[in-house]
């Protein structure tokens, strides 16, 4: 075809308008495509990116004094930290104690008290208790003379603390650190330390799943992967059957297989190989079991979507060459299959961390992992501020972890299935 | 050859069978729990063990005929249906969209599409509890719905962009060239071409809602119990063969549904065969 004429005027009449016509049409297509992925993401906006925002504003929100102590919360901010807050906070204290109490709210404002001082609790209520309507004096005075410890500036300052609109206790707890009388951050006494213990396990649970699902799923995807397709379909049945079989079921499955009375152990007897039943579940190594087969799947699937799309002739040169097969493998096979190693290990390991149902149903007390804890803050002891703080840990190393797998992996490589 | 073939061959069949052996182990122990806890379904004693002192469905009667169980069963098919319904109609809508035009961020927004996959269940769970708990929709089958939704929809934009890969966009531009309105494109072209991803993900979608747990152990009272909650309690009060029973037929929803993607992935390789 002849090039267009340039320089006719028609020609670049026409040129221009085509080319407001295209980008009238393209900016069309991305507001409809911005109307069709609008839906979606107010809905994850609503039901999923507020609750977390929700959770994470939980772990530093410090609501208690100021609901059951509002004007004492309030008039407290203004103390310099010197001597005692004047009277009038301590009138305004003494009037919100006493009708705390009247009203059983105390309790929460006390408890609160007691995450920053253990002592809190019992000087809160029997100044409740013993506290007159009237003061004797002045309540400087009267608050004194019940408990020394009113006298001290440290117990003003911890109160004051308390009843700050946001606190980071929670989150430095969550990390095993505290602030002292001054409000400097130091490490927890040892009785209290047991978070970064926690969250190490957790990790090292992980590692050791993760190191597991590798050495099993290896094998297994090569095989696969060096298989004709029609056969092997058939044996990714048996990875995907248990993929797609319900988490509780394989959980209460282990159980059954691995507890005292379970089949492996009458099995173990019935052959002889043991004459006491061994302790296989409600400790590590149940956990370990069951985890690795729960995640094994995720291991197996990225390695052999790899393996699947490598050429075999880089084998049959490397063997050519002379390299036994051992050597051809180590040093060619192996290399080229990072990439699915780093998927899977990196799936698996940000899967592990968060788990939960697993080690509470088949690990004993020294096996439960980060969340468990964050289960156990909310509904058992009723501590939200803490169970938010670890939430917020949990969530940020979970965050780093996929942040690393996008960019190394891809987000588009998250196929499950 | 460099080395006697007779010891190389004899070296590599053994490294051969060896190879067979460790991977049949490996997968043997990937569906060991299914081979275990079926046939336990049907003992007619009262303990999980072997041998079975006989065959029986008394555990399936006592399933079908025990009121909790009932109940969690009819809660569970509700909120799974529900969530299945909402999560392929959003997902679908998103993945349309996002072949449609180049938006904004693409990987941020993938991203948090699909975090709702990564993110511990547990913070998940939290989220929600807090947050649902002022509108009233803890207790509430609505609000395990609401929350099982966001589980889900991950599922359903990955099986459809990937359907959505290898669809040709000059079929719309032929059916509205040929005066077909919008909808009747998206009737009689896209929805029938990309329906075997839809289907998917809505499959993973309501397997997803009906095996979730942790979520439903915050979000739900006695009354709004589910069957993976209701399973929850036994394994940890007291393990009976009516779980054995409950499992397996969780296990046969599996396999059914395993049984439709590949019919599906079947059918999509010979429509692309034929394409070809």
């Amino acid at each position: 075809m002849a090039a267009p004429a340039v320089g006719s005027g028609g020609a670049a009449l026409t040129g221009r308008s085509l080319q407001r016509q295209l980008q009238r049409s393209n900016r069309l297509r991305r507001l409809q495509a911005a109307a069709l992925v609008a839906p979606l993401l107010l809905y994850l906006l609503l039901f999923f990116l507020w609750p977390i925002a929700g959770m994470l504003w939980r772990s530093i929100d410090n609501p208690e004094l100021r609901q059951v102590m509002p004007q004492t919360a309030s008039l407290i901010q203004g103390w310099e930290g010197q001597d005692l807050p004047d009277e009038a906070v301590l009138a305004s204290f003494a009037a919100e104690l006493r009708q705390s109490y009247q009203d059983k709210t105390l309790a929460v404002a006390a408890k609160r008290l007691a995450y920053e001082s253990p002592g809190f609790r019992s000087l809160m209520f029997a100044a409740a208790r013993a506290l007159p309507e009237t003061p004797e004096g002045s309540w400087r005075a009267t608050l004194t003379g019940l408990d020394p410890k009113w006298g001290e500036p440290l117990t003003w300052a911890i109160i004051q603390r308390a009843a700050a609109p946001w606190t980071p206790i929670y989150l430095l707890a969550a990390i095993d650190h505290r602030l002292d009388a001054n409000g400097g951050i130091v490490a927890a006494p040892a009785d209290q330390a047991i978070y970064l213990g926690i969250f190490l396990r957790t990790f090292w649970i992980a590692l050791v799943v993760t190191v597991l699902c590798l050495l099993l799923g290896y094998p297994v995807a090569y095989q696969l992967a060096a298989l004709p397709p029609r056969q092997s379909n058939l044996l990714l049945i048996l990875v995907l059957l248990p993929f797609w079989t319900s988490l509780l079921v394989r959980t209460a499955a282990w159980v059954v297989l691995l507890q005292r009375e379970g089949v492996i152990n009458d099995l173990l007897i019935k052959l002889g190989l043991i004459g006491e039943p061994l302790q296989l579940v409600y400790n590590r190594f149940g956990v370990y079991v069951a985890m690795t087969h729960i995640l094994l799947p995720f291991m197996i699937l990225p390695l052999y979507s790899v393996m699947r799309g490598l050429p075999p002739h880089y084998m049959r040169a490397a063997a050519s060459l002379g390299a036994g097969p051992v050597r051809a493998f180590w040093r060619v096979y192996l290399p080229q299959t990072v990439p699915g190693i780093g998927a899977g290990c990196l799936l698996v390991f940000i899967l592990a961390i968060g788990y939960y149902i697993t080690p509470a149903l088949i690990g004993g007390a020294n096996d439960q992992m980060v969340s468990y804890f964050v289960a156990f803050f909310t509904n058992q002891t009723i501590n939200w501020g803490m169970a938010s703080a670890l939430g917020a840990v949990l969530l940020l190393a979970t965050l780093l972890l996929f942040a690393l797998y996008a960019r190394l992996v891809g987000i588009d490589r998250l196929k499950l299935g | 050859m460099a080395r006697p073939a007779g010891h190389a061959s004899f070296a590599m069949r053994l490294g051969h069978y060896g190879l067979w052996a460790v991977t049949l182990l490996i997968l043997f122990f990937l569906i060991l729990p299914i081979l275990i806890i079926v046939p336990l379904s049907f003992s007619a004693g009262t303990f999980l063990t072997f041998p079975l002192p006989g065959l029986s469905l008394r555990w399936y009667q006592e399933f079908f005929s025990s009121g909790p169980w009932q109940l969690a069963l009819r809660n569970s098919l509700i909120v799974a249906s529900a969530t299945t319904v909402l999560a392929t109609v959003l997902g679908t809508l998103a993945a349309l969209g996002m072949t449609r035009a180049r938006l904004p961020a693409p990987t941020l927004l993938m991203g948090l599409i699909v975090s709702p996959m990564v993110v511990p269940l547990v913070i998940v769970a939290v989220g929600v509890y807090f947050a649902y708990a002022p509108f009233g929709l803890t207790g509430s089958l609505l609000g395990l719905t609401l929350a099982h939704t966001v589980l889900a929809v991950p599922f359903v934009v990955i099986t459809v962009s990937a359907t959505l890969q290898g669809f040709d966009p000059n079929q719309i531009r032929a059916g509205a060239s040929l005066g077909a309105p919008p909808a009747t494109v998206f009737f009689r072209i896209v929805l029938p071409l990309i329906l075997p991803g839809v289907i998917s993900g809505a499959l993973f979608a309501f397997v997803t809602s009906f095996d979730e747990v942790v979520v439903a152990l915050f979000l739900t009272g006695p009354a709004e119990r589910t069957l993976p909650r209701q399973m929850f309690n036994g394994i940890r009060e007291n393990i009976s063969p009516i779980i054995a029973a409950a499992a397996s037929m969780l296990i046969l929803l599996s396999v059914l549904l395993l049984t439709v993607l590949e019919l599906l992935r079947r059918r999509n390789e010979r429509l692309r065969g034929i394409k070809a």
